[in-house]
């Protein structure tokens, strides 16, 4: 019993976590790629 | 991180990808695939706890590494800072690391108040951790808005590397006026030992992916902020060269 | 010159064009007075008034002390002075404490003008053991709000959206000070029967902060108002 009533902040709780972690990720690429289309392929010291 | 190359043809989600970092982020992934099916699933409930134990396999992983976080962006600043050891590279590290520790130390708030309201029956309380953690939590949001003000790179990177030493200078500060302001505070309700085989073994799976995650998003995050950085130097060359063919 | 002379010469011209504007007088003064009366209304209980007066009245003080810094700053802003004292070689350090030292004057007159409201307005009594210890906290807390203020008012100076950003910087930066003064003045007016002696191992915090803020101020006020 105890646990059902619980259960919902456990669940939200890695809900949040791992939504704003996948939200955070998503958001960067996107801005990686904005960013990458104003540059040439060669500016990119890692690839 | 000049591991290995990819070629830019190779489908890729972001243009910050190396085979290393596509290698890291499958493991993270892989490790919280790991956390979710032993955290909510496969680990017992604690026998004081019940199922609130479950959320302290996420609580405690991002807590350490919002301040592992906040300590190497310390650090990338205090080297910045040094003569010989100047570069954009450590100021753009200690950026990533900083906006990455901000979403851990979010995360951290968010579950952390979850677990209290179940295990304290309130969201909050005024202990010095808690309080320590959310002054944390503003004070690095105020040094991202701070890396925002403008300027040049240079600027930019001095002027956000002292207000990082400023606030390593006001953790403790405000830790200990917290503490004495409220010296009954309420003390950890997990004692040491109390957890079993299964439910050491789901902490420690947060802790191993939770650290993968946060390497891998410090990698590409500074690398975006390297592709911004050159995106501005190339916007004032091409000015500089428009403004050239004017005269 | 050395950074004292220059110190004295930027306190000097600071509390000349305070005193010539008088915005101190005309505005900050009224707000924290408006800010007090406010108070009064939000909790709207006599006895809790004076319980939690200190407090309030060191709230007031920081809600002020934004203002008085986003003023000192819009002076030297508004012209490019700062940018013109730099390019004339004026030590940083220099400006930094007179700043500071400006700053410390005007909140002193800021904070007596606050205490005087609380007795009037939230029955505030104050008591002849507890001067020393007032006085002490109001010196050691105010330094320490000076050196803060003035670090952080210069990052914030001339960047785009400053009047949003100072408040977010300085007031979690000043958070122990509202704490260890709000304690120690507690202490000193005999609040929920403190005694002075309760007030003391506050002052020490209120002493290293100031202490602290003053040195890193001093040595990092060049690089953050570097243009």
């Amino acid at each position: 019993m105890v646990a059902m009533l619980h259960a919902p902040y456990v669940i939200g709780s890695y809900v949040v976590t791992l939504g704003g972690i996948a939200l955070y990720t998503v958001g960067m690429f996107a801005r990686a790629r904005k960013a990458a289309k104003r540059l040439p392929d060669e500016e990119r010291p890692w690839s | 991180m000049n591991l290995t190359s990819s070629s830019s043809s190779s489908p890729s989600p972001s243009p910050t990808s190396t085979r290393f970092t596509r290698a890291l982020g499958v493991a993270a992934l892989v490790g919280i695939g790991w956390l979710v099916l032993f955290g909510l699933f496969l680990s017992p409930n604690d026998r004081v706890q019940k199922t609130g134990v479950r959320i302290l396999y996420i609580h405690v992983p991002s807590a350490w590494l919002a301040y592992l976080a906040f300590g190497v962006t310390g650090l990338s600043s205090a080297a910045y800072l040094w003569k010989r050891t100047r570069n954009l590279q450590w100021d753009r590290v200690a950026g990533a690391s900083a906006e990455v520790g901000v979403l851990f130390m979010g995360i951290t708030l968010v579950s952390g108040s979850l677990w209290g309201r179940i295990s304290w029956g309130q969201f909050w309380t005024w202990d010095a951790r808690l309080t320590t953690t959310a002054f944390l939590f503003v004070t690095y949001i105020g040094y991202l808005a701070v890396r925002d003000l403008g300027g040049t790179h240079q600027q930019r990177a001095k002027r956000s590397a002292v207000m990082a030493l400023l606030a390593v200078l006001e953790v403790p500060l405000v830790h200990f006026s917290v503490k004495w302001w409220r010296p009954l505070h309420q003390n950890e309700t997990v004692e040491k030992g109390k957890l079993n085989g299964l439910m050491l073994f789901s902490l420690f799976i947060g802790l191993i992916s939770f650290t993968l995650l946060y390497v891998w998003l410090v990698i590409h995050r500074q690398r975006v902020l390297a592709l911004n950085d050159q995106v501005d130097d190339r916007g004032l060359d091409l000015a500089l060269a428009a403004r050239r063919e004017e005269s | 010159m050395n950074a004292w002379g220059i110190a004295r010469l930027v306190a000097a011209k600071d509390l000349r064009v305070e005193w010539r504007s008088r915005v101190l007088i005309n505005q900050v003064l009224p707000f924290a007075t408006l800010v007090m009366v406010m108070f009064a209304f939000a909790l709207d209980n006599d006895q809790t008034l004076t319980r939690v007066a200190p407090g309030l009245v060191w709230l007031a003080t920081m809600f002020s002390l934004l203002v008085v810094v986003q003023r000192s700053f819009a002076v030297e802003t508004a012209d490019g002075a700062l940018d013109a004292l730099q390019v004339a070689g004026v030590r940083p350090a220099g400006i930094f404490l007179g700043k500071s030292l400006a700053l410390l004057a005007q909140l002193a007159v800021l904070e007596l003008v606050l205490m005087g409201a609380a007795v009037v307005l939230y029955r505030t009594e104050l008591h002849a053991g507890g001067v020393v210890l007032l006085v002490t906290t109001y010196v050691a807390a105010t330094t320490g709000l000076a050196f803060v203020g003035t670090l952080y008012g210069g990052l914030a100076a001339g960047a785009k959206g400053r009047e949003t950003l100072l408040p977010l910087l300085m007031l979690p930066v000043v958070a122990p000070v509202l704490i260890g003064a709000t304690r120690a003045t507690e202490a000193a007016l005999g609040t929920e029967g403190a005694t002075p002696s309760d007030g003391w191992p506050w002052i020490g915090l209120l002493i290293l902060f100031a202490a602290l803020f003053g040195v890193g101020g001093t040595m990092a006020f060049g690089s953050l108002i570097d243009e």
